[in-house]
Parts: C-alpha cells; structure tokens; sequence
C-alpha cells in the first residue's frame, strides 16, 4: 500500500510536469461527457421523462455511473492499457521484479486526466440531489457512497477481464467496449427502459444492476426492499472472478519477445 | 482519380490485415444500435406525440449511422499528416506532381470507404432481417434511393474537408491535440451522431440545419426514410454542395497560405 502510494505521488508529478497538456486533457475528457449530457438533458426536457424517470432522477443515476467509471479509468488504466506492455514484452521485466505483477501492472499507469469525467459526474450527482424528490436520511447517503463503490469495483473488475484476455490474443480485444464505454453511454439511464432481457443480462452475467438498478430503487423510495441496498456488496465477487482469470492467464503467458 | 484508386486500394489491404478489429467494431456498433432503439422506443411509448420523426424513420437513421459510421465520423485522421506538417516532411509531399490538398482529400474519402466497406455489410444485413419495430426499412422510393446515394456522397466530401481544415489548422498551430480534442465531441454533438436534429430544440436544430453540421450525416440519413422530402429534400442538397465548396475552399486557403508560411521557417 505504501509503495501505491508512492506510485499515486510519483504520476501526479509526472502529469503536473506538463501543466498545460494536463488540464487541456483533463478539459478534453470533460467536453467527450458534457456533450452527451447535453444529449440527454435535451431528450429528457422533449419528453420530460424516460420510462417514468425524471430529470433529476436520471442525474443521480447517471452521475452515479459516471463517477465510479472515471475513478476507475484513472486508476485502473494500467490494465486497459495492457496489451501494449504484453506486446513489448514490458511484462517479462514485470515478471523479474519481485513484487505482485497485479500491483506493478496497477502502478504502471495512473491517468489523472480522466478526473475530468469525475468533476462532471459529481456535478450531475449534486444536480441529481437538488433536484430529485428524494427524502434524504444518513442510510440514504450511505447507500449513494455504496452504490459508487459498487460500480467501480465492476468498471474495474472489467478492465482486468480486458487485460487478462491479452494473455491469450496479445491483441486488446476491442468489443469490451461495449462493456466499459457501453455502460458509460447507456448507463445513464435505469437499466430496466431497456427492458426485461437487458436487466437480467445486467444482473447475472455482467452485474452493472447489482451497483445501478436495485440500489437506486431504494434510493428513490420506488422499491422497499431493503435487501436491495446490499447488492452492491456483492460486486467484488464479480471482481474476484476477474483477479481468478488473470491468475489463469498468467499460468498460460508466453512471453512475446521483443 | 487514378490517385485516387490507388490509394483507395492501399488503404483496402491495410485495413484488411485487421479483421478481428473490423469484427470487434461490427459486433459493437450493432450492439450500441440495439440500445439506442431500446431507449427511443421507451420514450416513444410514454410520448408519441411528442416524436419529431416517425420511429421507423429513427430506427432507419440509428442503423444507417452504426453501418456508415466509418464514413461519416469525424475523427478519421492519419496521425501521420499530422506528424507530417509538424516534422516539416511535407516539403517531399510538395515534390509529387500532384496537388497537397486534392491527395490528402483523396486520402481521406479512400479511408473512410475502405473502413466503411469492411464494416457496413454485416449490420446492414443483419438490421435488414430484424423483425418490424427494430429493422431497418427499405428506403421510401427508387428516387429517394438515388438521392439518397447523392447524399452520401455529398456527405461524405463536406466530412472529408472538414477534416482537411483540421489538419491544416496545423500549421498555424503547430499541435494537434487541442483542436481534435475539442473538434471532436462538438461536432458529433452538432452533426446528430449523439442524437439527431430534429430531437434538439428548435431554435437549435433550425441553426444546425444552415450549418456545416447539417450537411453532414444529418442530411442522407433523414433523406433515406423520406424524413426530409420535397422542397425541403433540394433545400438540403443545395446546402451540401455549398457547404462542400466552402469547406473545400476555405481547407485549400489554409493549405496555400500554410505552405507559404511554412518555407519561411526553412522546414
């Protein structure tokens, strides 16, 4: 933990190096979100309503989502960006050091730029507060803090599944995208206006529900189940899965050359 | 034109080498296509009256946009261009016994086609055989059809010098990170890849329609379903073939002023 630290410190100075790149970046990641905002904020002020969710409940939904995917491109780039260090060779040196490779892979790379999408993603979260009819109580507030948790454990649980699969193709398979950025896009709606088939596939096989769908629910005082509130403790299951499959990857790594 | 070809050809074969890449891109644009209908159905079924277009015109548009995608995108760039002009390596580009801005037009329209051609069969295929409220529809007519293809056409000219702006900017600027970025989110935004015009607000999309932006995948993609039809349907047109000629014009100014510029510096 104390290394990671070092290593969070040592990126912040590399990326403070450039000032000016930095927050033109940082500005970057910002406008590719804010426009999709503005995509969304002129669907919803034609048709007042997705499904039967308003303006401000779709904030809270989708800041919820947006914040917990840009913490998890931030510190999780290494991994997306594994299949460049695999082709190189980069994870034989990775290998030699004897440190975890997770945590080195973790360190390789952490991309403070994407903090851009954060600052929108709170921005909607307190939209989303102000505005939606929300009685707001301590286990209210708990559970929103659960519910980020819960979706950056899946974005990150995802972007190991995507770094793990380099192992076998030592190409970057694209179609997660549809998984990550999917998410990011579609996410900002409650995943059931897509309908029946789609929430159960968000559930069982990928569980964006588990941290967007159910908790919200409560959260909105459309469900009182208060089981619901829990599922996103189960999120880091799906992560342990993920951590198990580069485990396999790593039994089967033959190095690249280079 | 036979430079053209050529480099259509290049192009062709580089982007043949990566299939599982044109598969990913297939498999993921259809699955994005899916969602989005997904999400406009909800809003039609709550609202109906308040649908600018017809939902089968909609569902045509989003099935068109993922098939095209490649061609009408607004961030195919070579990054060599770029590095081209700021390492000065244009100068050999001045030495070939064609014009800078008709080559790197035909660059770009060769590998917007080559990507598109890879990756539009499949979806558009595929879309086609989807039952009533997904699939796409055949267009409204054997003229429409036509015009339609026009269109595309005319589209795909104002994209390609609208990226040919952005790379001269270049030289004016001297880094190219700045303007993509911004460029490109914006312009998706105003061209309707995100949502189209006509769910903007009015005073919105009335301005978007003179602009550049209108012109772009806007236009062939409403024309198709016969959203835009009659006076409105030449309106479009003529708009396209302006904005062509003024993007081009202005693209090619940049270009002309740009190299002079350049040889002061010594390359």
């Amino acid at each position: 933990m104390r290394l990671y630290l070092k290593f969070v410190s040592m990126h912040l100075k590399r990326s403070m190096a450039y000032r000016q790149s930095f927050f033109m970046t940082m500005f970057g990641q910002f406008l590719v979100s804010f426009t999709s905002l503005l995509g969304m904020w002129f669907l919803l002020s034609r048709f007042d309503s997705v499904g039967d969710y308003t303006l401000g409940e779709c904030m809270l939904c989708a800041g919820v989502v947006l914040s917990s995917y840009s913490l998890a491109e931030c510190f999780f780039r290494g991994f997306d960006r594994f299949s460049g260090i695999v082709r190189g060779a980069g994870f034989d040196r990775i290998l030699l050091r004897p440190r975890n490779a997770m945590l080195q892979v973790l360190c390789e790379q952490i991309e403070f730029t994407r903090l851009g999408k954060l600052i929108q993603g709170v921005g909607m979260l307190i939209w989303g507060v102000a505005v939606a009819p929300v009685v707001w109580t301590p286990w209210r507030v708990a559970l929103l803090f659960l519910m980020i948790a819960g979706g950056l454990t899946v974005f990150a649980a995802l972007f190991i599944v995507y770094a793990s699969l380099c192992f076998f193709t030592l190409e970057g398979l694209e179609f997660i995208n549809i998984f990550t950025d999917g998410m990011r896009t579609y996410g900002v709606y409650p995943l059931d206006i897509y309908g029946e088939w789609l929430l159960k596939l968000s559930t069982f096989v990928i569980p964006y529900a588990l941290f967007q769908y159910y908790p919200l629910m409560l959260l909105l005082g459309r469900s009182d189940r208060w089981q619901w509130g829990l599922l996103p403790l189960l999120t880091p299951l799906f992560l342990a899965l993920s951590v198990a499959l580069w485990r396999v990857g790593i039994r089967k790594y033959k190095s690249a050359g280079s | 034109m036979r430079s053209l070809l050529s480099f259509f050809r290049m192009q062709l074969a580089k982007g043949l080498q990566y299939r599982t890449a044109a598969w990913a891109g297939v498999f993921t644009q259809f699955f994005w296509g899916f969602m989005e209908i997904q999400l406009y159905r909800t809003l039609y079924a709550a609202h109906p009256d308040r649908f600018p277009m017809t939902l089968g015109s909609l569902v045509c548009y989003i099935w068109l946009r993922q098939a095209f995608l490649a061609l009408f995108n607004t961030w195919s760039y070579e990054n060599e261009l770029f590095e081209m002009i700021l390492s000065g390596n244009v100068a050999y580009e001045l030495c070939r016994p064609v014009g800078i801005y008709g080559m790197w037009f035909a660059r770009n329209v060769a590998l917007r086609v080559s990507r598109a051609a890879l990756r539009c069969g499949p979806i558009l295929i595929v879309s086609a055989l989807l039952p009533a409220p997904w699939g796409l529809r055949p267009p409204a007519g054997v003229g429409t059809f036509a015009l339609f293809l026009l269109s595309m056409a005319l589209c795909l000219g104002v994209t390609a010098a609208l990226t040919l702006i952005v790379y001269f900017t270049c030289f004016y600027t001297l880094s190219h990170e700045g303007i993509r970025m911004v460029m490109g989110p914006v312009a998706d935004l105003l061209s309707g890849s995100i949502i189209p015009l006509p769910f903007m607000p009015l005073w919105m999309s009335t301005l978007l329609r003179y602009s550049p932006f209108g012109a772009m995948l806007n236009a062939p993609l409403r024309i198709y379903s016969g959203d835009i039809s009659g006076g409105a349907l030449a309106e479009t047109l003529l708009l396209q073939v302006f904005w062509l000629l003024a993007l081009g014009g202005f693209g090619w100014f940049l270009q002309h002023r740009g190299l002079k510029r350049l040889s002061l510096q010594g390359g």
